[in-house]
């Protein structure tokens, strides 16, 4: 602070509990909607103060038993379908982009920067100008309805090689030779010295990409149509149906809830990685 | 900058490098090319002719005026969820740049909506919003206004905007924090020495050097507001009423999952493909240059 101005330190206060508030209010609506019946909630207005049914709205959501005419996937198992989910686009994108990044700085062979500009520009492919066609070929493939079909297709990570090539390239030439003088081979090399190096890279990779594994939602809505796949975000979009009234709110509020704990934990409890990773994969 | 040392090995990097290529290969590029293909092509329902039609797909689309009103709302979509998104982070982060006491706390406080899916954005703010059980609505009718985004297409516009706004305040929020912490506090100091009250240091000297960060965020958020809201309209709007939040991305989704039009939802891709590359190219240039400045 340059100067001392009490009532602009005041109005910075003011503004940002004002924002803060705002941002807040979704989440504090959900919250005290999944604690009220439904009745209560569809009698306009709804209640502003959390009721008193929060446990059996959770334990109806958790167990799939609520009421209304939408989807009543359990969501403990969508849940579930969400973490296995998020976990291997997560995993999975860091391996492969390990493992290409590390072939295309430390090898010399034919097409090595064709490989490295292919992988850059799918870029400029994202799932959504390409649905029918990606979604023939994983039809094709017979990777309906399962975890194949729900991750394979999006675990190819320009963002993640780009960002462990230019890592690599600031290694020290001399722990290659250091490491090849002492007899050890590429793969040794690799396991004992570079993934050692870029664990600060990989966590903020990994925080990023779970919630954007998590977070899904165009692709799982087409390749998913049994009930047991359904990651959670579907879920809930299936459980609202027809009009206002004939949805199970409390249910579904609940359900939104239970869904938006895992990413923002790990958001909150990994914030320093989280900025690290927006800020990198964004180079 | 290249390694001069390097690793023999004349099947190694093929092995290392074939899980990625094989990927992009079967669900990028095949794909790609399957609908720059079938933009050109013509099958009729059952699959079983496929004629070659040229460019007449996208002389469809050009003349297809549901095509150029999702064009409109798209552009009217992403310019306000840009516009107003960079403003008020801007706007939070200045304030939060001040503060010393508590910073960490609104800063944790801001940041988790980026972690709320897009989906389950556009199902709270339908529940707050919605015309029969919404608390937000019931407020507004207190006050006059007739709120039912089910019938009045504005208003179903307002209502994702808002939502992709909120969802995005935190990943703008965290850039401008970064860029603020970024400039010289002494800079700041000579023109508060020379007189120049916060109001008019901000606009002379903090808002210019944040230009490189409000550039970058205005593509990013554009890209975001073309590509990344689809979960926020299918569940809030379904791109209702009539058309009037069906953006680009919603209608090729829609005409090819829902209206089994393959040839025209191919001609929208390869459309959506050259915005893509453009935003891309626009991006890294800029990249660049901030890199030289």
């Amino acid at each position: 602070m340059v100067e001392r101005r009490p009532l602009l330190t005041a109005l910075s206060h003011v503004v940002l509990i004002l924002g803060v508030l705002v941002v807040a209010f979704p989440l504090y609506l959900t919250f005290v909607a999944s604690t009220h019946t439904v009745s209560e909630i569809v009698q306009a207005p709804m209640p502003l103060l959390p009721g008193t049914h929060m446990v059996e709205n959770y334990t109806a959501a958790w167990n799939g038993t609520g009421g209304g005419n939408g989807s009543k996937a359990p969501v403990g198992q969508m849940m579930m379908v969400s973490l296995v989910t998020a976990l291997i686009i997560a995993l999975g994108k860091i391996a492969i982009s390990l493992l290409s990044a590390f072939a295309i700085v430390y090898f010399r062979f034919p097409f090595r920067m064709f490989f490295f500009w292919a992988i850059f520009i799918t870029l400029m492919l994202p799932v959504e100008v390409r649905i029918l066609p990606t979604y023939k070929v994983v039809s094709d493939l017979g990777m309906l309805n399962s975890y194949a079909g729900l991750t394979v297709p999006l675990i190819a990570s320009a963002t993640a090689t780009f960002l462990f090539r230019q890592f690599f390239l600031t290694v020290p030439e001399e722990l290659v030779e250091a490491a090849r003088m002492d007899g050890a081979g590429p793969m040794r090399f690799f396991k004992d010295v570079l993934v050692p190096l870029s664990t600060t890279s990989i966590a903020a990779l990994f925080v990023i990409q779970f919630i954007y594994g998590w977070n899904q939602y165009l692709w799982p809505l087409l390749v998913t149509t049994n009930e047991n796949m359904y990651p959670v975000v579907i879920g809930i979009k299936r459980m609202i149906s027809g009009g206002d009234a004939q949805t199970e709110w409390s249910v579904v509020m609940a359900t939104a809830l239970l869904a938006m704990i895992p990413p923002a934990l790990v958001v909150m409890l990994m914030q320093k990685w989280f900025v690290k990773g927006l800020v990198d994969t964004e180079k | 900058m290249e390694k001069r040392v390097v690793f023999r090995s004349s099947w190694l990097p093929w092995v290392l490098i074939a899980p990625q290529v094989v990927v992009i290969v079967v669900f990028f590029f095949w794909p790609a090319a399957q609908a720059l293909l079938q933009s050109v092509q013509q099958s009729d329902a059952f699959g079983t002719s496929v004629e070659w039609v040229g460019m007449d797909n996208f002389r469809n689309l050009w003349n297809d005026p549901t095509y150029l009103a999702s064009f409109y709302t798209t552009a009217v979509f992403s310019t306000l969820v840009a516009v107003l998104g960079i403003s008020i982070s801007l706007m939070l982060a200045v304030f939060a740049d001040r503060i010393v006491k508590g910073a960490l706390v609104y800063k944790t406080l801001l940041i988790w909506p980026y972690a709320v899916a897009p989906a389950v954005a556009g199902v709270l703010w339908l529940f707050m919003f919605a015309p029969s059980v919404g608390v937000v609505s019931y407020w507004l009718r207190a006050f006059g206004v007739d709120w039912n985004h089910l019938l009045k297409g504005d208003q179903a516009m307002t209502l994702v905007i808002m939502a992709a706004v909120w969802k995005q305040i935190s990943y703008n929020f965290l850039f401008f924090l970064a860029g603020l912490q970024s400039i010289p506090k002494s800079l700041i100091e000579a023109a508060a020495i020379d007189g120049a009250r916060p109001w008019r240091r901000f606009w002379t000297i903090v808002f210019p050097l944040l230009s490189p960060t409000t550039f970058f965020l205005l593509v990013i958020n554009i890209v975001y507001a073309f590509f990344d809201t689809f979960g926020i309209i299918d569940a809030a709007t379904q791109g209702g009423p009539g058309k009037d939040t069906s953006i680009l991305v919603y209608k090729v989704y829609y005409d090819g999952f829902k209206a089994m039009d393959l040839g025209g939802s191919a001609a929208q891709s390869v459309v959506l493909m050259v915005i893509v590359v453009v935003l891309t190219v626009v991006q890294f240039r800029f990249v660049e240059k901030k890199v030289n400045y």
